[in-house]
């Protein structure tokens, strides 16, 4: 059963790394919209101070979106998906690692580059640290939910907006959670409560999104 | 008499048709007699004058804007358990109405606010919440516009529509955790409520009148989509020919 999930991730990755082109453009994408918000809002320190982490976050949900509409739709389009699904194994394992590899590929490197653009933002050093702890425990969350909106929409035309308009509200709460940390580590509130809050909701969508994503590509796929 | 008798398109559609004049008329009339007794029985509020009367429209349609995502998450699941045709066509029926009802209570939220809180809109829990409950039920319609096959598009709604509903509490608390500055609700359960009893029945015949509007249209919806999806079988071309 491990090994199936290794070989999952494995394969993803592996793939990633080849087509390096759209992997990067994710992350790119991610750079940009961040960096478009001093240029609408104007550069005062203090105001982008505020805005900091709420910004950072929101593009990370976009980021994260962007990528997600072909977390399925290329192993689709081959027919290796069918194949894979076809494996004695279960499917919902076969959702949990496509959702980590998401992660390995899509998150890993948005929490590497979430400290700069945070301190384009000005941020202070121990708000970068939260950022990146939130972005941590936030970013699997978001490929996990995400696994169920790029399973559901897998194929149809217009897929990419759709997954948007699917997946978007139920990402609220990450980001209140995540932006929340980090507002709460600048105002001296703390951001412990934030960041268990978003540990209990990563636990919850580790046991259950996969599961639903797995239903949802059988439906999706028959 | 067999309960699951009406659960195959063929007969509950007859069922429906007589049952959809019924519910229309009973939302009339419940609707003209609660509008009556808002506007000219109820007494003006002391503190919040004559602006305070939008609630007999805005909280009746509030309750059911988040009453139809429930039952809609109800039809969903016991559709996905079955694989029953019906079940799928009524939470499919229900979700415009659903939208509706959120997007006025939304609205008429706005045009309370204004002049009770200066403001059309704040950022507040409960109107937080409602409007992400908008986004639930556009997403739902979206997707299930975005498949062509039927049968596709009422699973893979039905599941949507659950997961939603598992994510609704968690939206509503990290929200309300995130700000709250809307009133608490004047009705509970639990207690005796804080506004006058001519005000509650005004409310109460209002939220009657929202509901049985929901069955009629729900029903009504339903009626169309089976007719549509039926439309090779024997009793719904007979249906169609009956009515050219």
């Amino acid at each position: 059963m491990i090994r199936f999930l290794i070989t999952v991730i494995r394969r993803d990755v592996l793939l990633a790394a080849r087509r390096r082109g759209d992997w990067l453009t994710a992350q790119f994408f991610f750079v940009m919209v961040v960096s478009m918000f001093p240029l609408g809002i104007g550069p005062e320190p203090t105001m982008l101070r505020l805005i900091g982490p709420g910004v950072v976050w929101v593009a990370a949900l976009l980021a994260c979106l962007l990528s997600l509409g072909r977390l399925y739709a290329d192993d689709f389009r081959d027919g290796s998906l069918e194949q894979m699904l076809l494996s004695p194994y279960p499917n919902s394992l076969l959702a949990l690692g496509k959702a980590l590899a998401h992660w390995v590929i899509n998150g890993i490197p948005l929490l590497l580059i979430a400290p700069v653009l945070g301190i384009q933002f000005g941020l202070p050093a121990e708000a970068l640290l939260i950022l990146v702890l939130s972005l941590a425990i936030g970013t699997p969350i978001l490929s996990l939910l995400g696994g169920i909106g790029a399973a559901l929409t897998l194929g149809l035309r217009g897929g990419g907006v759709l997954i948007t308009l699917l997946i978007l509200p139920l990402y609220v709460p990450v980001l209140i959670f995540g932006a929340g940390a980090v507002e709460g580590a600048m105002s001296g509130t703390g951001s412990e409560a934030h960041l268990s809050l978003l540990g209990a909701f990563l636990v919850m969508s580790l046991l259950i999104a996969p599961w639903i994503s797995a239903l949802a590509l059988k439906i999706s796929v028959e | 008499m067999n309960l699951y008798y009406y659960a195959s398109p063929a007969t509950f559609y007859p069922l429906a048709g007589k049952l959809v004049p019924l519910f229309a008329i009973l939302a009339a009339v419940l609707c003209a007699v609660g509008l009556y007794i808002s506007f000219f029985v109820a007494p003006t509020d002391f503190q919040q004058g004559e602006g305070y009367r939008i609630i007999f429209i805005h909280v009746p349609a509030a309750w059911m804007s988040m009453f139809i995502y429930v039952i809609m998450a109800f039809w969903s699941a016991i559709g996905l358990a079955w694989n029953t045709r019906l079940s799928f066509t009524m939470a499919r029926a229900l979700a415009p109405t659903g939208a509706m009802f959120t997007f006025v209570a939304l609205w008429t939220g706005a045009f309370w606010g204004k002049p009770m809180w200066g403001a059309w809109w704040v950022w507040d829990a409960r109107l937080t919440s409602e409007l992400i409950l908008l986004f639930l039920y556009v997403g739902y319609m979206a997707l299930q516009a975005a498949i062509d096959d039927p049968r596709r598009a009422d699973r893979a709604g039905a599941l949507l529509n659950l997961v939603g509903v598992i994510n609704i509490p968690i939206i509503y608390f990290s929200v309300k955790w995130w700000n709250t500055l809307h009133q608490g609700s004047s009705v509970s359960l639990t207690r005796a409520p804080s506004m006058a009893k001519i005000m509650l029945w005004g409310m109460l015949i209002m939220a009657l009148a929202a509901w049985m509007y929901t069955i009629a249209a729900a029903l009504a919806r339903a009626r169309t989509l089976l007719l549509e999806r039926e439309r090779q079988t024997e009793w719904a071309r007979a249906q169609l020919e009956g009515q050219a």
